[in-house]
């Protein structure tokens, strides 16, 4: 099937007065219509960055410093910042983790609502707040009419968030890149909002680029995952080939350091030794080297990330010649 | 020893564990806040943090108390390390009500109750050196002399997996999950009987959270402290307690061990909280389960009857009048729930 989302070799680079950091190292993936790409990290691995720069978002002293971005067949960065806005909100729209940032504190649920369908679809102003009002409904707030009329403070996180899935959704995108989207949430809000972006995405056909550090949230929504690592993608298969035959060390470590509610009580938790190394554009092999209890003196030489399998991409030179032996 | 508190009114007449003694007793404890800068004029609004829980701690063990946010889980943790007076009700620390504590004697006892932050970033004078912060305390109470200085903070430092070069550093030189060591330090190094953990790893990404919830686990090995252990997340709080509170709404919904709960859940919102938490395990996601409706009430107005009542599945009429109390799930059985629905259906 053709992509929906292309991205290739994507280097973004932050430039201060003398330093250049390179965040995201030459990352290449890609999103399908109707499905659900996880792209999965701890914080500080690039993943939120690379979300960003998807819809040219990000700060200005961030550089895309090479690589493309296709969405729907049309170049991204060669566009300019009018063209881009005509994708932006309407084929392609985003969702962050803080909603109350998000939402302007000085404007009525309604009139933001509604700027955003009178902009992208045309709409005039009564069949703007009508169709508003039916996309309140549909996102399971009850009480449409009073909402439309409230200011975002007066709403609790799990409504604010619904209001801005609602956002999303009203010029029905084709791709909706969601950035832990559910994080400030409550467990019990979490699984309401999470089961509704589901069955929207079924309704309305679209794809979704879930940003998350959340294992579990991974294993319940994701058609795909991608595990992130200081700046590099490590390892991308299904979700089910993920958790039942993870290739990569960390993928291995990140799945076993998660404690969950109906382990083995008695089972100790494996945690990874050691911390992200800081300036790892500067590492020449492995950057999970020195936390890799797996590791050998090859592993100092550049790793290259192959699809070892089909539809199963690693970066270890181990993990590619099945010599990581399986735990559980 | 548990003394007058309300015994007369037979609320307390709970299971008690008789072959331990409880290292705190937890009575009919309430705390409310005014909502700061409401209106002129009018009575100003109330929030029922916490509003009349019952538990006890046993010296040894870690007590897990877990709930969203707004439940009033870290108001509780506040009360027990006397951070804060209740607004009624009691902390009995070995038969003795905190708040009926001389100045003096509360000095002496805040040593034997530490707390551990979530925030290690704000809990730790940014200003000074790790062994400035460390040495404050140790010396104001004085647990060792000053000659003995150094090498107590080097014993801290080692017993928390740091190295000892690092004490001359400040907090902005370590990563979170050093930072959250240094505070676990902090909170070890006046001997503690009791260290209260308030969402100790929820600020931590996932590989260091394990480094943290095993360092916590092989310190209670070691130094036999006491813990309770505050968190939202349900697999934290599984890994590291023997027994857990569940809260909602200021309010305790269900007591177990640790084993027992997760077995056999009584209360609907334990169960629903239990569905809630997303598995690593993509075959099960087509799983039956409780999901809730509707947002978590305001604690300013808080139901009547069970404050649950409002987004259970269960709940029938008398849900909306009556307040459920803490019962055993079966008789003499430590496992208390407050849902008599789903009791008296399990009896039948």
């Amino acid at each position: 099937m053709e992509s929906l989302l292309k991205v290739k070799d994507l280097t973004i680079t932050f430039i201060d007065e003398n330093t250049q950091t390179v965040v995201v190292d030459g990352v290449d993936f890609h999103v399908k219509p109707g499905e659900v790409l996880c792209i999965v990290g701890e914080s500080g691995c690039g993943k939120s960055v690379t979300a960003l720069s998807i819809l040219g978002l990000l700060s200005p002293n961030a550089r895309i410093t090479s690589g493309s971005i296709v969405f729907n067949g049309q170049d991204l960065l060669e566009m300019n910042e009018k063209e881009i806005d005509q994708i932006r909100g309407s084929e392609a729209t985003m969702v962050f983790q803080d909603v109350m940032n998000s939402l302007n504190p000085v404007l009525t649920i309604g009139s933001q609502l509604t700027e955003v369908i009178r902009i992208h679809m045309g709409y005039d102003k009564k069949r703007a707040r009508e169709y508003a009002i039916e996309m309140i409904k549909k996102v399971g707030l009850p009480d449409a009419e009073t909402v439309m009329k409230k200011y975002p403070h007066m709403l609790s996180g799990g409504m604010q968030q619904r209001v801005m899935i609602a956002m999303a959704l009203a010029c029905e995108p084709k791709l909706i890149i969601a950035d832990e989207p559910t994080t400030a949430l409550d467990v019990t809000i979490q699984l309401q909002i999470m089961k509704l972006l589901v069955e929207l995405q079924k309704e309305f056909h679209m794809s979704i680029l879930l940003i998350t550090h959340d294992i579990g949230l991974v294993a319940e929504l994701a058609d795909r995952v991608i595990i992130m690592y200081a700046g590099q993608f490590m390892e991308e298969t299904s979700v089910y080939r993920l958790f039942e035959h993870p290739a990569h060390p960390y993928t291995r470590a990140l799945l076993e350091s998660v404690p969950c509610i109906y382990d083995d009580p008695n089972k100790k938790l494996t945690s990874i030794p050691g911390t992200v190394p800081e300036n790892y554009q500067d590492i020449e092999g492995c950057r999970f080297y020195g936390r890799c209890s797996y590791s050998v003196p090859a592993c100092k030489e550049k790793q290259i990330y192959s699809e070892f399998m089909e539809g199963h991409f690693v970066r270890c030179h181990r993990a590619e010649k099945g010599e990581i032996p399986f735990v559980s | 020893m548990l003394g007058v508190t309300g015994q007369k009114r037979g609320r307390f007449l709970l299971y008690r564990d008789e072959k331990r003694e409880p290292l705190m007793v937890i009575r009919d404890l309430k705390k409310y806040y005014p909502v700061r800068g409401s209106t002129i004029g009018k009575k100003k609004p109330i929030i029922h943090a916490v509003d009349g829980v019952d538990f006890e701690i046993y010296e040894g063990e870690t007590l897990g108390i877990v709930g969203e946010s707004g439940c009033g889980k870290s108001t509780i943790g506040r009360q027990i390390v006397a951070l804060e007076k209740p607004t009624s009700g009691h902390v009995l620390y070995q038969g003795e009500s905190l708040s009926d504590m001389s100045a003096g004697r509360l000095r002496k006892i805040r040593t034997h109750l530490q707390m551990v932050f979530q925030d290690s970033t704000s809990s730790l004078n940014p200003r000074k050196q790790i062994y400035d912060i460390l040495a404050a305390p140790i010396l104001y109470h004085k647990i060792v002399e000053r000659d003995m200085l150094d090498e107590e903070i080097n014993r801290l430092l080692d017993l928390v997996g740091l190295p000892k070069s690092m004490k001359y550093r400040y907090p902005h030189e370590f990563s979170g999950g050093q930072r959250q060591r240094i505070g676990i330090a902090k909170a070890l190094s006046l001997r503690p009987r009791l260290v209260v953990c308030d969402e100790p790893v929820s600020a931590l990404d996932v590989s260091v959270q394990a480094q943290i919830l095993n360092l916590l686990k092989q310190l209670q090995d070691e130094l036999k402290v006491t813990y309770v252990f505050i968190a939202h997340g349900l697999g934290a709080v599984r890994y590291v307690s023997n027994r857990i509170a569940i809260m909602y709404l200021g309010r305790i919904v269900e007591i177990a061990d640790t084993q027992e709960l997760f077995d056999d859940p009584v209360h609907p919102y334990t169960q629903a909280l239990f569905d809630a938490s997303p598995l690593p395990a993509p075959k099960l996601r087509g799983r039956q389960r409780i999901i809730l409706k509707g947002e978590i009430p305001s604690s300013i107005n808080p139901p009547k009857g069970c404050r649950f009542h409002t987004r259970c599945p269960y709940a029938i009429e008398s849900c909306r009048v009556d307040d459920p109390k803490l019962i055993p799930v079966k008789p003499g059985s430590s496992h208390l729930a407050a849902c008599p629905v789903v009791l008296a259906q399990r009896k039948n």
